[in-house]
């Protein structure tokens, strides 16, 4: 278990780095120069040659590079170009928003999700399962920035139930924040709980023939704890692993979702320094969000390794 | 829609009105919440060219010795008044009394000084540090009185004085005006959730008449259609500048807001390559401008009417002319034209385009518009830095679609290495002349003939001004509706 584990580490640190080089030069050799985009049409030399010294720009790349690594190494991600703090700060204050709006969509998504699976397994073939594989397909095919807009026609605008959008900030209180983001939530789930649907239901299907649960019906046990004991643990195994793979799924819905209701988390984020060409922001970014992916499933396979014994030895 | 609890709970405010001493009224409605476009990067108009920093900051946290008012003329703010000598380069300019910065502070002559010297430093970062390079010498003979003494005469000077490139800052908090700014205005900064929104309140120590509100909250709204959301939902009580114009019907039939169109210095030309074959060729510029329909690409990028130009100058000054007839729309003189310089089947080129809707939109039009004498306009869309890069400093373009928003630019016509190279010594000479001309009839002339040039040379393809869609609650006064300089004081922002 243990070479396995060093193994696997390995492995993460060399995917890690890889990942950091890829962004790194693929940023490099974007066109366009920081300094003058901040400045605009209209700066003389000089200013566009201080701003370039103050933001670094003036070093060879590869000093850069190792500047950068070292900077996220001790926790320092450096200075926004645009906003001119640190990109930390910036990281941490989004994520206040992004973090809870993910959070919410993946309860909401598993809490319609789940039940509707399981629901249609247990009318299989029966209008109930039809009407789900509908409210599935619907969800699939229903663009979450579209469903976005229709959620705040008829709660913000016909009914003024909630805000159109925006983030009071934590600060205002729990209840107005939760009351901001429920809509986008909402938004964000939709598709995802149309997925979780559909697996839930085809692996429960799947699991309701094995010879386990045919065991446990001819025991003479109920239909719901056969459902519920038996089969429900084992049809959750793809579930989960679904959920976790959700993951960079809702990172790029927020980037839409926060934009249709302007909120100020990581997603936005994301696409306001691509279009200042803030960089540095972007540099950070990226690799956080790749560093997350590869972290995930990291442990996934992990956990693989400790579930089966063969994993651990082939690899 | 009107629902009777909605008739219902009119009729009992209007009762109570009735009752109330107006008053508390008044102090019921004394905040308000703006929603703009673009976030700015940061607080400091004196570091970096984004409009936003100046939307939100100018006459509003920090001032200028003197203002712009909504007509565009230059009043008095920080000077009260000034007195130039008769040698036409020494200013002295007469100070505020009992000014304070919002911490505190004493406003005085040093603080002019420090900020003017501050712009034109070797590390300072000022996006128009040309507009103090002209200073030669500031002094300061006591608290209350700047004299500053320029190279020669320079008729723009005064103008620039009120650009938030060129407001006053102080030494002490100067450094921090990035995220904590610190000016002498009538608001002063609370907060900035980045991202957001950013929360002012009313000044109590300010020097001049008190603003009617206590608070007032800017959001940042990007997307055009949750602009028009958070406006019909009663989220925001304002927007500076729509980025929706698709929806303006919707908005103005929704009898809570109210919608109004304005005029900007935002000159969209269809910039050309004046350098370049076969551009450099008069003929060929005057068969595109035969061919430019204004009215047409206008009504195609905003579904309403705009103002057309015909040069590169904004309505907004009185020494606007209109010329849009110049060359008016006539295809058989286009191609008439075109055959004369050589191409009697047209030709091929680029049209680069940036990332704004009315430069995407405008270019689509005249491209096919262009078609219609031969001319084989290929579209290529670029992002705002790629097009600063290859455009803008490499001068490497046919065609490009951009809208100048500098207040006043006629001058980038004289300058050497400008992005357009058009290369015009009487040009050149009749701006150099403007600068050193202080009486204004004259010099208003001297504008005049500079249009009638640039119109006679084609220089570029003037299409129209960018408007100002201002929209905001029905009960809502004081906005600025055109914008000679694109900013939102909200001092005489008031509720009615």
């Amino acid at each position: 278990m243990l070479s396995f584990l060093a193994r696997r580490c390995v492995a993460l640190v060399a995917t890690l780095l890889g990942a950091a080089l890829v962004i790194f030069v693929a940023l490099e050799v974007l066109p366009g120069d920081p300094a003058a985009v901040t400045l605009g049409l209209n700066a003389a030399p000089e200013a566009l040659a201080a701003l370039r010294l103050e933001m670094g720009l003036d070093k060879p790349a590869p000093v850069r590079f190792l500047a950068w690594i070292s900077g996220i190494l001790t926790g320092d991600l450096g200075l926004s170009y645009t906003y001119r703090v640190p990109v930390a700060q910036l990281i941490g204050e989004r994520m206040a928003v992004t973090l809870p709006l993910a959070l919410a969509a993946i309860i909401l998504a598993t809490s319609i999700g789940v039940p509707l699976g399981l629901l249609a397994a247990a009318n299989h073939n029966r209008p109930t399962d039809a009407a789900v594989m509908i409210f599935a397909q619907l969800g699939l095919a229903v663009p979450n920035f579209w469903f976005g807009l229709l959620l705040v026609l008829l709660f913000a605008i016909g009914l003024g139930w909630f805000p159109a959008g925006g983030f009071p900030g934590w600060q205002a209180g729990p209840a107005a924040a939760v009351k901001a983001l429920l809509l986008p939530a909402f938004a964000l789930a939709l598709p995802q709980a149309a997925i979780l649907a559909r697996v839930t239901r085809s692996s429960m299907l799947d699991t309701l023939q094995e010879d386990f649960v045919r065991t446990a019906r001819a025991k003479g046990l109920a239909e719901p704890v056969t459902v519920v004991r038996h089969a429900l643990r084992n049809a959750l195994i793809p579930v989960v692993t679904i959920m976790g793979l959700q993951f960079s799924v809702l990172i790029a819905g927020a980037i839409i979702i926060e934009n249709v209701f302007a909120l100020p988390g990581l997603g936005r984020l994301v696409f306001q320094s691509i279009t200042q060409h803030d960089l540095i922001v972007v540099k950070d970014l990226v690799m956080l969000f790749a560093g997350l992916a590869i972290l995930v499933n990291f442990a996934v396979e992990l956990v693989y390794g400790l579930i089966d014994p063969r994993l651990r030895e082939a690899s | 829609m009107t629902t009777r609890r909605d008739l219902l709970a009119g009729a009992g405010a209007a009762a109570l009105a009735a009752q109330l001493p107006l008053v508390a009224l008044a102090q019921a409605k004394d905040s308000v919440i703006i929603a703009m476009t673009l976030e700015p990067p940061t607080l400091d108009p004196t570091s970096g060219a984004a409009q936003a920093i100046r939307e939100v900051t100018l006459q509003n946290i920090f001032e200028g010795l003197v203002k712009m008012d909504r007509t565009g003329k230059i009043v008095p703010c920080l000077a009260e008044s000034w007195e130039i000598a008769p040698d036409n380069v020494t200013y002295s300019f007469k100070l505020r009394r009992g000014a304070t910065f919002h911490d505190g502070t004493p406003f005085s002559s040093e603080q002019v000084r420090f900020s003017f010297e501050r712009a034109v430093a070797p590390e300072s970062t000022n996006a128009q540090r040309q507009l103090f390079t002209p200073i030669t010498e500031i002094t300061t003979p006591d608290p209350g009185t700047v004299v500053i003494r320029l190279k020669q005469p320079t008729a723009t000077f005064l103008y620039g004085l009120a650009w938030g490139d060129a407001v006053i800052v102080a030494p002490a908090s100067a450094a921090n005006n990035k995220t904590n700014p610190i000016g002498t205005g009538p608001f002063k900064f609370v907060r900035w959730n980045r991202g957001d929104r950013l929360e002012f309140e009313r000044f109590d120590g300010y020097w001049g008449e008190k603003p009617t509100l206590a608070k007032a909250t800017f959001r940042f709204i990007a997307d055009p259609q949750a602009q028009v959301a958070a406006l019909r939902a009663g989220d925001v009580h304002a927007q500076t500048n729509l980025s929706a114009p698709e929806a303006v019907p919707q908005l103005k039939a929704d009898p809570k807001l109210k919608v109004s169109f304005g005029k900007t210095e935002g000159e969209v030309i269809l910039a050309i390559n004046n350098a370049k074959a076969p551009f450099n060729d008069l003929r060929v510029r005057q068969a595109i401008a035969h061919v430019l329909d204004r009215k047409t690409i206008a009504l195609g990028v905003y579904g309403f009417d705009v103002d057309l130009i015909g040069s590169h100058f904004s309505p907004l000054h009185p020494a606007y002319i209109d010329l849009t007839a110049t060359y008016p729309v006539d295809i058989p003189k286009a191609k008439a034209l075109l055959a004369a310089a050589g191409f009697p089947n047209g030709f091929s080129c680029t049209l680069k385009l940036p990332p704004p809707t009315y430069a995407r939109r405008s270019g689509e039009i005249i491209a096919a518009l262009l078609a219609q004498i031969g001319i084989n306009a290929s579209i290529e869309p670029l992002e705002f830095p790629q097009w600063l890069e290859r455009v803008f400093r490499g001068k490497d373009f046919d065609l490009s679609v951009i809208a100048h928003t500098e207040p006043l630019d006629i001058n980038i016509y004289a300058r050497d290495d400008y992005y357009f190279q058009y290369k015009n010594p009487e040009f050149k000479a009749l701006m150099a002349k403007i600068d050193v001309t202080l009486d204004e009839g004259q010099r208003n002339e001297m504008y005049r003939q500079a249009q009638r040039i640039l119109a006679r040379d084609a220089v570029n393809g003037f299409l129209f001004i960018l408007p100002k869609i201002t929209v905001t609650a029905a009960g809502l006064d004081g906005m600025w509706t055109d914008w000679p300089l694109p900013i939102t004081p909200l001092a005489e922002v008031r509720w009615r």
